[in-house]
This record gives structure tokens, sequence and C-alpha cells, in this order.
């Protein structure tokens, strides 16, 4: 070993990588959210039935019409969800059309978070085992996605919409109408 | 009182460990040997006032007394006695005040026991040991304060997370730490050696016992914690490559090796170097490791918090001893005299293949672990797992294996390869024999599991070789000890193969009176009933196996819901029979009234722990071998002085 | 008893009801070698939600969902490799515990290769020439 003098130093290297890499964990934590590669790619296929009377359920049909529309990813059982729903109602006050899919839930369920909370969806499609939340690239509820008009994902919102989000929102919904022209 | 009393005993302790470090630099520098008389006393009172605040914390758990911030946040009065008791090291202060407690009291050991280590070389070592031990005080006392009060108290506390009340918290923390921290004296050790420039077979011998003790305790540590996780997550896994896991397997890997080149420096003075390198890079990896799994900052179920805060303090304790450690390698390693030069194919020239092995598996281990922070950095979001361990760890392992197999039966200095071969061919036609026996009862399980089956037979039959045709009685215990630990790897990665290869998995929904079958046991569900524990309540199943025309027994697994904190948990109940373990796990009732059962019948399995428990043990018969040589020939000297 | 039984699962249950978990979460596909696949499969992919488990070993209802999905599509006759590609368009190379061979990988994949060259050159410096 004595033959290569550099050789005696390369444990501290290797150990200088190590701090580093811990430093930059430990100061600058990367982003743990989970983002869906479905962002920019065209809504996939699916047609959910409804899940509350009075209600329809939901198709990517519904998100090729022209308009862009925002797509909630919820459950009735999930308490973030109650959180952002003034913010939900706020928007759909701003007329902004606001479909939603319920995640692991029952109708009596939805019914009775929908009588406590407000309604602001136009449909609710029932998603008994997560398959279009999977298909969404989505990891959680809540979630919110912008769709355009031609049914393409233009943004993923994770976790409740706070007061601070809802101008980014909009602000999305408004590039989208420009860019599905 | 008793929490002032704890962090009085840390403060003092504290101001023992500036003046151990003083009397060593005196010492050491002027050649005061009046004052290097006072080092193994301080030493010695050090760890015994570490351990008294370590009593003490244990004392406030014990009394429940929510005063004591630490308290009220990870206990509860309605706990049983035993998670009181082994919950004081249950949450981030209390263990590091434990990882303290072990570091004291090894110094502690070192200056009680060490007779063999040159005098100078000695005081070098308890001189770092302290240094280590002032850097770990101070994170305590300015940065984890495990006695810090609560005002106001409250009435009770909020409870210690329920997949950690098991009695496995009162073994395999301890057990682990004791094996972590137990490798700082090596590290020491090697400190001390390189400031005294005494590097030889003398320093191995001495140092020895130490590593020896250390691995002893991480493979125990090791084998518990991979056994705790197998029944407290109700899956039947038992190994995850999860962050924390391989925390601990860095440091194992690192001692493996080192205790390995040890040897070959204690007999045929060579690989010094080496040996002082992974001294040193064995206690990092228990540093890094316990950083690791403290900080949070790599995601894994031990974390207890993420705080940068503390996270700094640690990271800059890290950067003085491992970098000033390294440093020191780099800088004196080339005054070490180079130690002896072997033949490629010798006994040596195997120990260093499988240094070699070792050491890349640890780096291996290493990158894998800490590259999705890399990927992170380059804002890349990606997971490194058990396919990827499977695949670069899995072969090099097998390789290390087989050299395991050859290793012992070659000579020392100079071995033949025809010669070689011949002594391999029992063991060459056994592990022919389990692979092809394997294959054509089982069928094709795939390569590795396959190459692990035969190396298993292999190895078992190589490992026992070294004792044929000598007088058992007359074997000394260190040979006994190789033998039994290399027995018990074998007996390890068979039950590793066979069960990955031949578990069987039945997933049932069934009402109550219905019979399921798994790999020859009918299951039948005699009924759920509520059981009430200490501070829990549960659904309990009653399950009645039958295998055969045997008498059935009863299984009873649980769904345990705690409530401070609200948790469930799932209590799998295992039977072990003579072939495997049946692993049951009660899931949820549905909506039909048919409840949830997951049952496993898992092969061999029990291998995989009994052969931990073999190779800590061999270690344990060679550390009471190696003592008892060094006392005989003590002896034998006593006898001929007297006769002269 | 049984009533009794029901009661005390409703009430230690999650205050909110959800529905039970997907037909095929906890339930084996009727064909062992798809099943073998599918359990293969799921060992390798992350939970989402979880802390660095697979989907395999996980009590999440989310972890539950995607072994539906998982044994729904083998049982469709897709491979398992479509399966994970499937997932990876949806969440990036983070579902899978096998990272890709890629530009931001390779030296992950190439550490063992020049960790064992390195090795045995500085383990060639103790053997004597023959």
């Amino acid at each position: 070993m004595s033959g290569k003098r550099w050789v005696v130093w390369l444990p501290l290297c290797a150990f200088g990588v190590i701090v580093a890499v811990v430093m930059w964990g430990l100061y600058l934590p990367a982003d743990r959210t989970v983002h869906s590669a479905m962002v920019g790619k065209p809504l996939p296929a699916f047609t959910l039935p409804p899940i509350v009377p009075g209600k329809p359920g939901l198709s990517d049909k519904d998100f090729r019409q022209g308009k862009p529309r925002l797509l909630n990813v919820f459950a009735s059982w999930c308490i973030p969800c109650i959180a952002e729903a003034p913010q939900l109602m706020t928007l759909k006050a701003a007329g902004v059309p606001i479909d939603a899919v319920a995640i692991r839930d029952t109708g009596p369920a939805i019914t009775g978070f929908l009588r406590r909370n407000g309604d602001p969806y136009a449909r609710i499609g029932d998603d008994a085992t997560s398959r279009l939340q999977l298909a969404l690239g989505s990891s959680g509820v809540p979630e919110t996605f912008v769709i355009d008009g031609r049914g393409v994902i233009r943004m993923q919102h994770v976790g409740d919409i706070r007061p601070e989000d809802v101008a980014r929102l909009q602000q999305a919904l408004a590039e989208a109408e420009v860019g599905a022209e | 009182m008793t929490a002032e009393f704890g962090l009085a005993a840390l403060w003092f302790a504290a101001t023992l460990a500036v003046l151990q470090i003083a009397l060593s630099g005196l010492a050491l520098r002027r050649g005061r040997d009046d004052v290097a008389a006072a080092m193994r006393p301080v030493a010695i009172v050090q760890g015994a006032l570490v351990a008294l605040a370590m009593a003490a914390l244990i004392a406030c758990f014990l009394a429940s007394d929510m005063s004591v911030a630490l308290v009220a946040a990870n206990s509860h009065s309605a706990k049983p006695w035993l998670y009181k008791f082994a919950g004081a090291w249950g949450n981030h202060e209390g263990s590091m005040l434990l990882w303290v407690t072990i570091l004291g009291l090894a110094g502690a050991a070192v200056a009680q026991f060490e007779r063999r280590l040159p005098e100078r070389t000695l005081i070098a070592t308890l001189g770092a040991q302290a240094a280590i031990a002032l850097g770990f005080y101070a994170f305590l006392l300015f940065a984890s304060n495990p006695f810090a009060r609560a005002d106001p108290a409250p009435a009770d506390g909020a409870g210690l997370n329920p997949l950690l009340q098991d009695p496995g918290l009162a073994f395999h923390p301890p057990t682990l730490y004791a094996g972590y921290v137990g490798l700082s004296v090596a590290f020491s050790f090697a400190v001390g050696a390189l400031l005294t420039r005494d590097v030889g077979p003398v320093f191995a011998r001495a140092m020895r016992p130490w590593v020896l003790g250390a691995w002893v305790f991480l493979t125990l540590g090791i084998t518990a914690g991979s056994y705790w996780a197998y029944y407290e997550l109700g899956w039947g896994g038992w190994w995850f490559w999860d962050p924390t896991e391989n925390a601990s397997l860095m440091p194992w890997l690192a001692a493996t090796a080192l205790l390995h080149s040890v040897s070959v420096l204690a007999t045929r003075d060579g690989l010094r170097a080496w040996t002082i390198m992974l001294a040193v890079v064995a206690f990092s990896m228990s540093m890094i490791g316990t950083f690791l799994v403290r900080s949070g900052i790599l995601t894994s179920v031990h974390a207890f918090a993420v705080d940068p805060t503390r996270g700094s303090f640690i990271l800059a304790l890290l950067v003085i001893y491992i970098g000033g450690a390294l440093a020191l390698f780099g800088a004196r390693v080339g005054t070490v005299r180079q130690g002896n030069l072997f033949d490629p194919l010798s006994r040596e020239g195997a120990l260093v293949v499988n240094n070699l092995l070792l050491s890349v598996i640890l780096g291996v281990v290493l990158i894998g672990t800490f590259y999705p922070i890399v990927a992170g950095a380059m804002g890349v979001q990606l997971s490194v797992g058990a396919p990827f361990f499977d695949k670069t760890v899995g072969p090099l392992a097998l390789l290390l294996v087989a050299v395991m197999a050859a290793g012992p039966l070659m000579r020392w200095r100079r071995d033949e390869v025809g010669a070689v071969i011949e002594r391999l061919q029992w063991p060459i036609a056994a592990a022919l024999f389990a692979s092809v026996g394997v294959f054509v009862l089982g069928g094709w399980i795939g390569v590795l599991p396959t190459a692990g089956i035969g190396l298993a037979a292999g190895l078992a039959v190589a490992s026992v070789a070294p004792l044929a045709k000598r007088n058992l009685r007359r074997a000394p215990l260190t040979l006994w000890g190789m033998v039994v630990a290399h027995l018990g790897v074998a007996v390890s990665l068979a039950g590793m193969a066979a069960s990955s290869a031949f578990t069987t998995e039945r997933l049932a929904a069934v009402y109550v009176g219905d019979p399921v079958r798994v790999a020859g046991f009918t299951v039948t569900l005699d009924g759920v009933r509520p059981v009430i524990g200490d501070n829990w309540t549960a659904l309990e199943a009653r399950l009645s196996v039958r295998e055969g025309e045997d008498a059935p027994f009863v299984l009873r697994p649980q769904v345990r819901y705690f409530t401070t904190p609200v948790t469930t948990t799932n209590e799998s109940a295992i039977a072990t029979l003579a072939g495997g373990q049946l692993y049951t796990v009660l899931g949820a009732l549905g909506d039909d009234g048919r409840w949830q059962l997951r049952l496993w019948w898992k092969p061999f399995v029990t291998l995989i722990w009994l052969g931990g428990a073999m190779i800590a043990a061999g270690g344990a018969l060679s550390i009471v071998g190696h003592q008892r040589r060094g006392w005989m020939k003590r002896r034998r000297r006593a006898e001929m002085e007297w006769y002269a | 008893m049984r009533k009794f039984v029901l009661a005390l699962a409703l009430i230690a249950a999650p205050v909110m009801a959800q529905r039970p978990p997907a037909a095929l979460a906890y339930t084996q596909l009727p064909d062992p070698a798809q099943e073998a696949e599918a359990r293969a499969l799921m060992a390798t992919l992350r939970c989402l939600v979880c802390q660095g488990q697979s989907i395999a070993d996980s009590d999440a209802d989310m972890a539950g969902d995607m072994r539906a999905l998982v044994r729904q599509r083998i049982a469709g006759g897709e491979r398992p490799d479509e399966v994970r590609q499937w997932l990876i368009a949806r969440y990036g190379d983070y579902v899978t515990f096998d990272p890709p061979v890629g530009g931001t990988t390779w030296p992950l994949w190439v550490a063992p290769i020049v960790l064992l060259g390195l090795g045995m050159l500085v383990a060639r410096a103790s053997f004597r020439r023959r």
C-alpha cells in the first residue's frame, strides 16, 4: 500500500462526499411530495358511476368540452378535505367548474360531507378502489388537477387548497384556457 | 430530584472526560508517569457516572414522573412497567443517553481490564475514548437534554408508539448499541496506535477481544431486530433493506472484515494499515448509522424526528471524529512499518479476498442507501430497495461464502492449487448435490436461491472439515468458535434461500367455522372475541390448526387498538414447528361478515435467526478461547519463574 | 357474542367509515403462476403513502388498492414489466425500488464494479509476486 501514496487519502475523500450528501439532505431537504408524471398528458380514459343521488357520475369525456375544469380528488373520511372545502366554494363562486372523484367512499357519507361542508361539485365519480386515482398518478387525498378544454392535465396541486393557493389555481385555469384554443 | 441528580451526574461525567483528555495529553507529551497512573480510575469513575445518569432516567420513566418533559412526551402511566423501563430509550434523547452510557462503560472496561496494550498506546486510547464521549456529552447537555422539566407538568403522558411496545424494545436497542459503541474501543485503539506508531501483533492481540465482543453484540442485535420486525410488522418479511437496517448492517460488515484482518495481524503480522483503516471505518459506520437514523434525512420508520439543529451538531461531531481519524490515518499510516506480504493462494490470501468482498459489499450498501439523496439533489425522485441490493449484494455475498468455505482449508503462507482442490472435494460435492437435489425435488427456484442452498451445503461441510481427524476434546476453543460461526452462516443462508423460495402464502376471507388450507395445514377460524390488555383492547381470533392426522393446536392472532397514541397494530401468531413456521395474521371484517386471514407457511425460516445466534455464539467461544490461551500462557510463565 | 364483537369492531374502526378494501387487495389470483408474478412485482413497488415499505408489506389502504391493480392487470394478461412501466408513467421512478438504468442512475449501477476493481488494486498491494 505504501507504493501508492494517494490511496491512503481515499477514505477521507469518500467521507467528504458523504458529509456533502448529508449536508445537502439536512439543509436543502428534497421535496418529499410525490408529483404525478401525468401533467402535460391527456386524461386517461375512464367512466365512473355516480355515488350520490341526483349528481351525475364522471368520465373523461366530461373534460373535453372546450372549457378548463378542476378535478378534485377527495373523500369524506379525509380531514384536510374539510379544510379545503371553503376554498373550493370560493372557486365555485368565481365560476370555476369543479368535478370530483370520491376515493373509497360511500353515498351516505358523501351526502353528509356535502351537507356539512358545502357542495362545489358539478359531478362526482365513485372510485371505490382508487382506480382513477392511480391512473392519474395521485398519491393521496386531497389533490386537485387542472384539466384544459381538450382533456389535457395542466397542473397538479398536492394537499389541501389553502386560501393562498386559490389565485394560483385560477391563473392555471386561465392559462389552460389560452393554451387550449 | 431524580432528574436533577441524573443531569448532575452527566455534567460530572463530562468534566471527567475533559480531565481524562488533559491527563492523556500530559502523559504523552511530557512523559508524566504519575499522571498516567490516574488515567484508569478517572475513566472508570466517568463510566460509573454516566451509568448513574442512565439509571436516573430509567427511574423517572418507571415512576412516570410527568414533570420530566421526555417522560411526558413518550410515556403514559397506564403502560406496563416493562415498556416504561424500555421506553427510556424508545425516543431520541433517551437513546442518545443509552449510546453515551455504553460508550462510557466501554471506556471504563478498557481501563479496568486491558493489560496487554503497551502503556503509551493505552493512554492515547483512553484519551481518544474520552474525546469521543465528550462530544456526545456536549450534544446531550446542550442540544438534547433528556432531563429537561416540563412546566407545567401535564396530567399524563402522550404514550409510546405502540409498534415499540414489545419485549423486543427491552433487548434489541441495548444489544445493538453495545455492538455499535463497543466498536468505539477498536476506533480508539487505532487512533492510539496511530499516535504512538505502534502497530503489530501485540496491538492486534490486545484489540481482538474488544472487536469480537462488539461484533457478538452487533450480530445479536441485528438478529433480534430482524426477528422483531418479522413478527411485529405482520407481513412475514425479515429484512427490508430499510435505511436503518442498512445502518446496522454497515458497521457489522466492517467489523466482520476487521475481526478477520486483526487475526491476520495477530498471527502473521500483515495487513497493518488495512486493520487500522477498518477499525476507524467500523466505528465511523456506527456513528453515521446512528446519525442517519436520528436525523430523519432518509425516510425510515425508525426516524424519531427531523431536526436540522441537532443534525448539524451531530454532523459537526462526525466531521471532527471521523474526518480527524481519517486525516490522522492519511498522515501517519506511511510511517507504520509495512507488514508481511502474502502469497495469493494461502489462508492469508483468502482472508484478504474476504476483506475485499466485505468492503465492496459495505460500499454498495452505503451508496445504495445514500443514492436517493444524491438523486434528490439532481432533482430526481427515486427509490433504491430490495431489488437493487438483491442484484448487487446477492452475488457478492455468495462469492464471499465460497471464499469462506475455502479459506480455513488453506495453509498459512503458501498452498498448492491441486492440494486445495483435493481438500475441497467434499464441500464441492455437497454443494452440487444440494443444488441438484433442490432442483429435482423443488423445481427451478431461480439462480440466487439455488446457488444459496448449494453454497450453504458446501459451506456447512467445509466449516466442520477443520475438525476432521482431530481429537475434538483437544481442539482449541478458538477453532470451535470459527467452526460454529461459519456453520451459523451456512445455516442462516440455507434458511434465507429456502424460505424465500418455498414460502406458501394464503390470503383468505372466511366465515367463522370455515376451514382454509395452506401447505398441508387446515386452519379453521373458531371465533373472534374481544380481549382487554393493559393499555389496549384487541380482537383476538382463535384458529385451530390441524396437520394431517395430528391433534390440532391453537393460534391466537390479534388486532390491537391503542388509544395513547391512537394506533392499530397486528399481533401475528406464529407456530414454530420442526420444518419451519406457520405465520398467521387476523385482518379486517368485511361487509359480508367474513374475516380476512393472512396465512403463511415458511419452511426453514427459523434457521435464519438460529444461524445468527450461532454466529454470535462462535464469536463468544472465540473470545473465551483467546482469553484462556492468554491466561494459560501467563500461568506457565509464572510456574517457570517459580522453578527458576 | 357475535353481535358484541361486531359492535366492538365498529367502535374501534376509524371514526369515519370507509369502503372495504378492493377485491384483490387481500385475496390471491386463482392461477398460482400469475399470483407468483404479481407477488414478485408487488415486492418491488413502493407504497406511496408509507415510509419506505413495499406494497407487499403494507397495511395502508392505498397499498391495498395498488395490490389489487397489479393483480388485475397481471390477470388481464399483462407482463409484470408492463405493469411497472404503467406505474412509472404515472408516478415516476419513485414508485419502483428497482431503479431503471438511465441518465441519473448509472453511477449507482456501475458502483459495485468500480468498487470491486478498486478493491482488487488495493488488495494486490498486499500480495507477494510468485
